[in-house]
């Protein structure tokens, strides 16, 4: 015991934060309580129903933190406040156009046909729709690619802590992800949504001091402008739109075409529509409504989440007084790196207590993630690659128990991946970019497949299959000749970054085309057959007799305003 | 055939944690108030501990108490 408190504590000199008896007990409560949780909810989880898909009770709100709180990993915490402070405001992007239209198609246009056909994930909505070719293609790509990336996000938050806390990697491994894989595989679905409503809860409690300190510090937002353009001076980082005009005048390298159509269309509609890691979180609500409200909720949160992500980055440029670099300087140099900035800023403000439990919404942002990860798998697993090719006329109670041990399966090849990754960093880049190759492409047969009749099962598949290999043939051509960024982003100055941008819009249009054309030269099904999956074939319930305020449509409105006026606001 | 058991709210749970999270922030920022202890963090002066545990505690009682089975089952109970 004296052992683990001492490793908790940090033996590591040159660690970045010191925590006392109050955080570790902190820390320690959070433990103990998703594990209890997951003890408790056990007992509802004995049917498939129950297991996989929550039983289809969760509330509006439930539904849509827990949608929000899968995607809002620790990782995406610290690098997207890095990012901020690196590019400054720009990286907001990611969860404003980047996030918020995605969330409202999927709560508006998508979630119907999603929940009325009853499917348990989107791969089984493409077997409905498209045959069995387009979801085993999907399937596998995702449970294979869930797997890696969530050892890929494991190994990366280890490091973190070894950083920050000095705590040995092999131990935040084992405990953190031993921790998801009982308490998913003790209550499925049911006990991964609680866990992260509650982990949401306490990722912004113990997020949220740092902006309001660092604003009481800097003096509000002006003194925070004021502040950036002494320390920076000559570059914007509080603007926008204002830079996005060319390649060259921003740091990202990207322009306004990029952003909008590459990130707002293709990378974000493909992962908030048809990343089964987050849809499935909807798929739980108790209904209709509910199950068109949640995602309308979480782009609510969606957009107010820059607070506790962004606005720390800006305040590391205004308020820290060391500059920050990249990590390869910041090795070379032994100064600090951009990845640092958000437990830097922790460090500044948090006394004891506070430091725990800003550490534990890390920790509890990490475990949501990895939650989502494996419950996700374990449905695709079961459903669609075990019970569709495997097994397939065994008993409900034989999918839950393979559900039960494909979660503890799904974290140890993570924890495989995980330690693969320590031994190859390279395998990072390269896992990564095979998940980017499927996400694109997926819209552009969904959203076809949900509102376009004349879609045939073999376009389907051979959208889906052009879009993938040409997202592969752009990301190796980049790989082997740089100078073809240049012809992907139509432009000399554009910068990484915008390589994924361009490459998704490019991608996803493939797609897109090869469905088109190829479904024209092949007979489509019988409209009888379409019931439930296309619009134009599919009776969806009226609203008409709700009043306006329970209207799904009436809060993507005010979402969807809101989010023009932040555009305009910080234009 | 028995009707499965309601099960406690999830924000019942976030109202557990969030009273016993305040207790130990406001505890040991209370202690630092008290004991006169000089933190070496920003704006240190503000107590932030004192404050933002008192924060916890009020938003987790007023989970628990809203959200707390008995009461829902006495709703229930009025509802049907």
């Amino acid at each position: 015991m004296t052992a683990v408190f001492c490793l908790l504590a940090g033996a590591v000199p040159n660690r970045l934060i010191s925590l006392n008896w109050v955080d570790l007990a902190i820390i320690v409560v959070y433990f103990a309580a998703v594990l209890a949780i997951g003890y408790y909810l056990k007992e509802r989880a004995s049917t498939g129903e129950d297991f996989f898909l929550a039983g289809r009770e969760m509330t509006a709100w439930v539904a849509g933190l827990s949608f929000l709180a899968a995607n809002l990993g620790a990782l995406e915490l610290m690098g997207w406040a890095a990012a901020a402070y690196q590019y400054g405001i720009l990286a907001t992007h990611w969860y404003w156009i980047g996030a918020i239209p995605a969330m409202l198609l999927l709560g508006v246009v998508m979630m119907p046909f999603y929940y009325i056909c009853k499917t348990h994930s989107v791969p089984g909505y493409l077997q409905l729709r498209y045959g069995e070719g387009s979801r085993g293609l999907a399937a596998v790509s995702f449970g294979l690619m869930t797997v890696l990336m969530s050892g890929i996000n494991m190994y990366a938050m280890a490091l973190v802590m070894k950083v920050v806390l000095g705590w040995d990697i092999n131990f935040s491994i084992w405990v953190s992800s031993l921790t998801v894989a009982i308490y998913v595989a003790l209550g499925g679905l049911r006990s991964a949504i609680f866990n992260e409503v509650l982990q949401f809860v306490l990722i912004w409690l113990g997020a949220l001091l740092i902006p309001i300190f660092g604003l009481l510090e800097a003096g509000g937002w002006s003194g925070l402008q004021a502040r950036i353009a002494q320390n920076f001076p000559g570059a914007d980082y509080t603007h926008l739109w204002r830079t996005m005009g060319s390649f060259a005048d921003n740091p990202m390298g990207i322009h306004w075409t990029g952003i909008v159509f590459g990130l707002g269309w293709a990378i974000s509609c493909g992962y908030w529509t048809t990343d089964f890691l987050v849809v499935q979180r909807v798929l739980a609500a108790k209904d209709l409504r509910s199950a068109k409200m949640a995602p309308i909720i979480g782009a609510a949160f969606k957009m107010m989440v820059p607070f506790i992500v962004i606005l720390p980055g800006l305040l590391g440029l205004a308020v820290l007084p060391m500059a920050l670099v990249g990590e390869d300087a910041a090795v070379a140099t032994g100064g600090h790196s951009y990845n640092e900035v958000l437990p830097l800023m922790l460090a500044r403000y948090c006394g004891p207590g506070l430091l725990g439990l800003g550490i534990t919404a890390l920790i509890a942002g990490f475990m949501s993630g990895m939650a989502g990860n494996v419950s996700a798998f374990a449905t695709v697993w079961t459903y669609d690659i075990y019970r569709a090719y495997i097994k397939r006329d065994a008993a409900d109670a034989h999918y839950v128990r393979m559900g039960r041990w494909c979660t503890v399966l799904g974290v140890l090849v993570s924890i495989g991946t995980a330690y693969l990754v320590m031994q190859f960093k390279s395998i990072m880049d390269y896992v990564q970019a095979l998940f980017s190759f499927f996400i694109a492409p997926l819209l552009g047969t969904v959203i076809l497949g949900m509102l376009w009749k004349r879609a045939t099962r073999a376009g389907g598949f051979w959208g889906l299959l052009a879009g993938t290999v040409s997202s592969i043939a752009m990301w190796a051509w980049v790989k082997v000749d740089p100078g073809a960024l240049a012809v992907i982003a139509l432009s000399s100055h554009a910068k990484d970054m915008a390589e994924n941008m361009y490459r998704a819009l490019w991608s996803s249009t493939i797609c897109i085309l090869v469905t088109v054309i190829v479904s024209y030269m092949t007979k489509p099904k019988p409209e009888s057959e379409l019931k439930g999956l296309v619009f134009g074939c599919t009776e969806l319930p009226s609203e008409g007799h709700l009043p306006l305020i329970q209207r799904p449509v009436f809060w993507a409105g005010v979402v969807g305003a809101a989010f023009v006026l932040l555009q305009i606001l910080f234009w | 055939m028995e009707k499965p058991r309601e099960p406690i709210s999830i924000w019942y749970f976030v109202g557990l944690i969030l009273t016993v999270y305040g207790i130990l922030i406001a505890g040991a920022g209370l202690y630092d108030l008290l004991a006169g202890v000089k933190r070496q963090t920003v704006l240190a002066e503000l107590h932030a501990g004192v404050w933002w545990g008192g924060l916890l505690i009020v938003l987790g009682v007023i989970y628990l108490r809203f959200f707390s089975p008995g009461r829902r089952k006495r709703q229930k109970g009025i509802g049907e």
